[in-house]
């Protein structure tokens, strides 16, 4: 019998390998800004855990490594991702000394590598499933669930970001809320002149080329320089219209921030429209002028529904690029997630920049996932429709 | 009655459709051949002005067809698209109920119609009704297109090419279909086709078009008898016209007296069909039964014969 290798599973097993054995897998540090001491595995965990996990993790490279089962495989990632994320936490409590409020203990590159090879495995295998969209959101809920549960139980409150958390739970739910809100707001504000901005475009060939390019420099200006060219005009506003000021509009904060992610997203709501009326297919739209239907109907009866899934596409574009843009409202006084990133960057305090960027990946990771099924949800029907 | 007078469509500098005139008489079909590009299809288009005309005039029962906006125009004309057309993310019945949908039918009415519609072309609601169009063939889908066409019960029906991707047997059926309709309710139908077959057999009146022109419009028996150019003449294909002229012809009109040995045929067959019996069995006469399955008399091979020979 000969042994037979999975192409994936030989760079998961030489990831685990270093990540296991060569990298540390927490930092302990005496304080929050102090440089870190790196702990093992074995170091790192109670006398028995530590040989466990090492036994883990290696078992599930193996399997991995070789051409094995698929539900193998997927037990393998989801046992070895639910043992480092119970272990951690293990570790969080087994490394504080007894009664030490200031000592810090934080995931280390190796956590984070051994948590990386084995999502691979486990998007691999989910890929390799070809799971339903239903089952792809089911598997993110799961997911989303168990995450939710561990922070709850409080078996990860000993680690660093979690402490970082507790000293500032308030804040981090009022900036999360804005973050959301700007993320969401200016998708929803771009959806609504988005979407008539790109069935004018559509409609009147002239206009097409121009809206689009302009849209597309806006694209291209950095976010920094964004905010700073709104500075003027949004104060401006602020002082000469009535009432402005009360609604909050100013040079600096939620105001600009809110318009900057607002044009950025313009773009991809405005072409994925005008791309996804152009490639309705010709015999249904003149079909539907040929039964007798007004323009109005076969907007909304024909071409809208059937360019739906192209517009959704730009609407997961928008949404996903968002939720990682709101971030930079914070430079600004925009608040969000953004506010720990920065405020980390600056007390040099990596678990605050931490708080405030995993969420933000989070979020993102979940708004892609949701999205994208529902795109496949519309589209299934139409997908084979189109003529060869 | 439809009336075409003097319609002209222009692209730029090249004309499509030059200067057509013909009158379709009320409750009649009137086919349009030609070759390919020849402007059949732009030409169906102005009458419910998909597209509109450079000059001319167009009367639908005395109304000039502009009288009307065109959405308005279009609910009340049947279009069978060539190609079908149907809307990919609507379901059969749902294509097929597009037109009375849009008249404002109660939802009932609506499907009992397409229902019948359905059973009409051998689609069973139930199974077929549910689908999207991409799960038919492309014959099924036509069936449907043409369906989809009839559903509001109009007093026109446009059809561009709509038998082309049936098999002959379905085709058959779906030709006796249509007329039997077209009898019914005295629908007005103009069809475009490529078969030459289906023109004579279908058509009251066959419409010959060659680079946008009209070159002959008149029955089929006298654009078979007498070809208005050489284009015609080739279009009509020169060696099949005897045997064209027979299958515009019953039986009942070529029965002679007398009696033949074997199975009778009946007075409705065409005589082309007769003649195809007689050469195949290799028999001088075959006798002729009536609708009730009375002997009539009989057909010959020399009386046929004679028939198929060019009109004086
Ligand atoms: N919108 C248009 N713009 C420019 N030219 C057109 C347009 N529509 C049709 N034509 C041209 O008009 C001519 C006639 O087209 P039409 O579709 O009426 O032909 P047809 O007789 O129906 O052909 P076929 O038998 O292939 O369906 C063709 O040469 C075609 O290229
Ligand atoms: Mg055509």
């Amino acid at each position: 019998m000969t042994i037979r290798f999975d192409k994936l599973g030989v760079v998961i097993a030489a990831i685990v390998s270093y990540a296991a054995f060569a990298a540390p897998f927490a930092t302990f540090r005496a304080n929050r800004i102090v440089p870190g001491e790196a702990r093992s595995i074995l170091d790192a965990l109670p006398a028995a855990a530590g040989p466990l996990l090492l036994a883990i993790v290696v078992g599930a490279a193996l399997i991995a490594l070789l051409k094995t089962p698929l539900i193998l495989r997927l037990a393998a990632s989801v046992v070895a991702l639910a043992a480092l994320a119970l272990l951690i936490g293990v570790s969080g409590s087994f490394l504080t000394p007894e009664g030490n409020t200031f000592a810090r203990i934080s995931p280390a590159s190796g956590f984070w590598l051994l948590i990386f090879a084995f999502t691979l495995l486990l998007a691999d295998v989910l890929t390799r499933l070809n799971l339903s969209p239903w089952a792809r959101v089911g598997v993110l809920v799961v997911a989303a669930a168990a995450i939710g549960l561990l922070l709850v139980s409080g078996s990860w409150n000993s680690l660093s970001i979690l402490k970082e958390y507790a000293n500032r739970a308030d804040s981090f739910w009022a900036e999360g809320s804005k973050h959301v809100t700007l993320a969401l707001g200016s998708l929803a504000a771009a959806v609504i002149s988005g979407l008539p901005l790109g069935i004018l475009c559509h409609r009147v060939e002239k206009l097409r080329a121009g809206v689009l390019n302009v849209l597309n420099i806006i694209q291209t200006i950095p976010s920094i320089a964004l905010f700073g060219l709104l500075i003027a005009p949004l104060g401006w506003v602020a002082t000469h219209v009535p009432g402005a000021a009360a609604l909050g509009i100013r040079g600096i904060g939620t105001a600009p921030a809110f318009v900057a992610l607002f044009l950025y997203s313009l773009l991809p709501v405005v072409a994925n429209t005008v791309v996804g009326l152009a490639g309705v297919p010709r015999a249904a739209n003149d079909a539907a002028r040929g039964m007798g239907m007004t323009d109005r109907q076969r907007l909304f009866g024909v071409e809208f529904p059937l360019a739906f899934p192209v517009i959704l596409t730009g609407i997961r574009i928008v949404l996903v690029q968002n939720i990682g843009l709101a971030t930079i409202a914070a430079l600004i006084g925009g608040g969000g997630f953004g506010v720990f990133v920065f405020q980390g960057v600056g007390q040099t305090a990596m678990d605050l920049v931490l708080l405030g960027a995993v969420p933000t990946v989070a979020m993102a990771f979940a708004a892609a996932i949701i999205l994208d099924a529902v795109i496949e949800m519309t589209s299934t029907r139409r997908r084979e429709a189109q003529p060869a | 009655m439809i009336e075409i007078e003097g319609i002209t469509k222009r692209y730029d500098a090249t004309t499509v459709v030059d200067d057509v005139s013909m009158l379709i008489e009320p409750r009649t079909i009137a086919v349009i051949v030609g070759t390919s590009g020849s402007g059949k299809t732009t030409l169906l288009r102005m009458i419910n002005r998909l597209v509109e005309p450079t000059s001319g005039v167009i009367r639908l029962d005395g109304a000039d067809n502009r009288s009307l906006p065109g959405y308005q125009l279009r609910r009340s004309i049947g279009y069978a698209i060539q190609g079908h057309g149907l809307f990919p993310h609507r379901t059969v019945a749902q294509n097929i109920g597009t037109v009375p949908v849009l008249l404002g039918w109660e939802a009932a009415r609506i499907k009992r119609r397409v229902d019948e519609l359905m059973t009409l072309y051998q689609l069973d609601p139930q199974a077929f009704g549910p689908r999207y169009p991409h799960e038919l063939s492309g014959g099924q889908q036509q069936r449907v297109g043409v369906a989809r066409a009839l559903a509001a019960e109009p007093n026109v029906l446009l059809m561009d090419e709509p038998f082309g991707a049936l098999d002959p047997i379905i085709r058959n059926k779906a030709q006796e279909d249509l007329l039997a309709i077209q009898k019914r309710f005295g629908t007005t139908i103009i069809l475009v086709t490529h078969d030459m077959e289906e023109a004579v057999h279908m058509g009251d009146k066959i419409a010959v078009m060659d680079a946008g022109k009209l070159v002959q419009y008149a029955k089929p028996a006298e654009i078979l008898a007498k070809p208005a150019s050489a284009f015609v003449e080739t279009l009509v294909g020169a060696s099949e016209k005897p045997f064209r002229l027979l299958s515009l012809g019953r039986v009942r009109d070529a029965v002679e007296t007398g009696a033949a040995e074997g199975e009778a045929i009946p007075d409705d067959a065409s005589q082309r069909d007769a003649l195809a019996e007689l050469l195949w069995s290799g028999r001088p006469a075959l006798p002729v039964k009536g609708a009730d399955g009375r002997p009539l008399g009989r057909v010959t091979v020399d009386g046929l014969v004679k028939r198929a020979a060019r009109p004086a």
